[in-house]
């Protein structure tokens, strides 16, 4: 069967509008019009190609071996050397372009190590205006290697906050080794010898019951068969400030 | 030259030159290869990082080490990441304040409040949501996540309509005042990527921040995840973040 002329030729029409219209979706308009793929692609070839401003430690240590074994050994074992000498990128491609700063003043540590109370229990802290206030720090610890140059001897070398809060209270005058045991070893490695808590109420009956023997013995008493049931006192008393707690 | 010659030509010319002009750069990008590492594969990586509240000490090493390395304005007020420091009273009240503004270190120590019950820092930077509702809400698609679970935004193409610093929930977005341009946390794409770590982590003193790879069977965090009791930020909105925090307290928002 043979078309009709003008049905062939409306064909040839619609074919070559097809045809234009895939030549301009497919190959002429870009993609970049229909998708977002290629922006981003690009966005992330941006992204990675950023220049580093921080070396790391493992590139420090090429050269500074010396210093990183010593911090490893130490207290600062896990700190980047870069936390104190600052981004050193452009140090470790041309090691005379930029020299990292060497931080000797007091702000640099304390920065760490100033009191703060939201910084965790049994992080190492100095208030700044108590501790050798015109010292540097570093004439007394090596920053590679902190250690203190002596162990310290009084309690509130390092608990300075419960011994403040005792002295408030009616404990003020109970030296802390009234309640804990302390290791000689707490001094030096103090995770390692940890002093005792009282593991029974009769610490606390020493004082706290009726017709106490001891000098020291508190007007405040109580039948320790009565009260509590099986808890030992500090598990509901705050015992460096017994009043405080409600 | 006639007329009907000349139009011959002109429809002929016009859409051939157009059809040479397009597969040109084609062409081209094929002799030329991509720039980015051949070696690196985003689809076998899923980043996350893990942070350890109760290591945090709020020194603001990783605020300065990120401004360092990301270019973030000077101005106390221009953050990727950022720390909170919490305080919660006897009677309830929370109080929350950035420590990542201040000019310089108090000369004291600041004075002890006796009401305070528990206090602590928290470190914050972008979540990196698995299911990112700044991402939705880009009118222009200049955001967007990565194969490797990254959120980034495309300087070229955002508009700066700051839509997604009002859709994201952790305020972990701000306007970059030089490029005019939303702008957050990348993780230090092209650090991690050459497989450094972020800035932060590189430089955090006590490990409160540990980076790593979620599809890693070995991985740091994948341990962390699995050794420690694991929160994240605002769990009701479904964000899925990549943040994961550990023993964090039930009072942080």
């Amino acid at each position: 069967m043979k078309l009709p002329e003008q049905v062939t030729r409306l064909g040839i029409v619609i074919a070559a509008i097809v045809a234009v219209v895939l030549l301009l979706r497919l190959v002429i308009l870009p993609e970049t019009l229909f998708s977002a793929r290629p922006h981003q692609a690009a966005a992330v070839e941006r992204e990675m190609a950023k220049p580093l401003r921080h070396a790391g430690v493992a590139v420090c240590r090429e050269c500074h071996a010396e210093q990183f074994e010593l911090k490893y050994g130490g207290k600062h074992r896990n700190i980047g050397c870069e936390n104190c000498h600052g981004p050193a990128a452009s140090h470790a491609a041309d090691e005379n372009a930029a020299k990292p700063p060497l931080p000797r003043e007091r702000e640099a540590c304390l920065a760490c190590h100033g009191y703060d109370s939201s910084r965790p229990n049994g992080f190492p802290q100095v208030d700044p205006l108590e501790h050798r206030p015109r010292k540097k720090c570093v004439s007394c610890h090596d920053p590679h290697d902190p250690v203190p140059p002596k162990a310290p001897t009084e309690c509130t070398g390092c608990h300075g906050r419960i011994e403040r809060t005792k002295a408030m209270s009616t404990h003020a005058l109970l030296p802390c080794a009234s309640c804990h045991a302390v290791d000689e070893r707490h001094m030096t490695e103090p995770r390692l010898a940890l002093p005792t808590k009282p593991d029974s109420r009769e610490v606390c009956g020493r004082c706290h019951v009726p017709g106490a023997t001891d000098p020291a013995a508190s007007k405040v008493t109580v039948d320790l068969t009565a009260h509590g049931g099986t808890y030992v006192c500090w598990e509901c008393h705050y015992a460096h400030l017994p009043e405080g707690r409600k | 030259m006639n007329k009907r010659e000349f139009l011959k030509d002109a429809i002929l010319f016009f859409p051939a030159a157009a059809t040479l002009q397009a597969l040109a750069p084609a062409a081209e990008g094929k002799a030329e290869p991509a720039k980015t590492p051949a070696d690196y594969d985003a689809t076998k990586h899923w980043y996350g990082m893990g942070i350890d509240v109760d290591k945090c000490i709020g020194c603001n090493r990783c605020v300065e080490a990120c401004k360092a390395e990301n270019d973030v304005p000077d101005e106390p007020f221009f953050f990727r990441t950022w720390i909170e420091r919490y305080q919660i009273h006897e009677n309830g009240e929370t109080r929350v304040e950035c420590i990542s503004t201040r000019a310089a270190l108090p000369e004291q120590a600041p004075p002890e409040d006796p009401t305070v019950v528990r206090t602590f820092f928290v470190p914050k930077l972008c979540n990196q949501c698995a299911h990112p509702p700044c991402v939705q809400v880009c009118p222009v698609g200049a955001t967007f996540q990565t194969q490797d679970g990254v959120v980034l935004v495309d300087e070229k193409r955002c508009i700066g309509c700051r839509y997604c610093i009002q859709a994201c929930p952790y305020g972990a977005r701000y306007l970059n005042p030089r490029t005019k341009t939303a702008d957050k946390c990348t993780f230090c794409y092209h650090r991690v990527t050459e497989g450094l770590l972020p800035a932060c982590v590189e430089v955090c003193p006590t490990e409160a921040r540990i980076f790593g790879d979620l599809k890693g069977k070995a991985d740091r965090l994948v341990r962390f995840h699995r050794v420690n009791q694991i929160s994240v930020l605002k769990p009701d909105l479904n964000t899925e973040p990549k943040v994961l925090y550990a023993q964090l307290d039930g009072e942080v928002r």
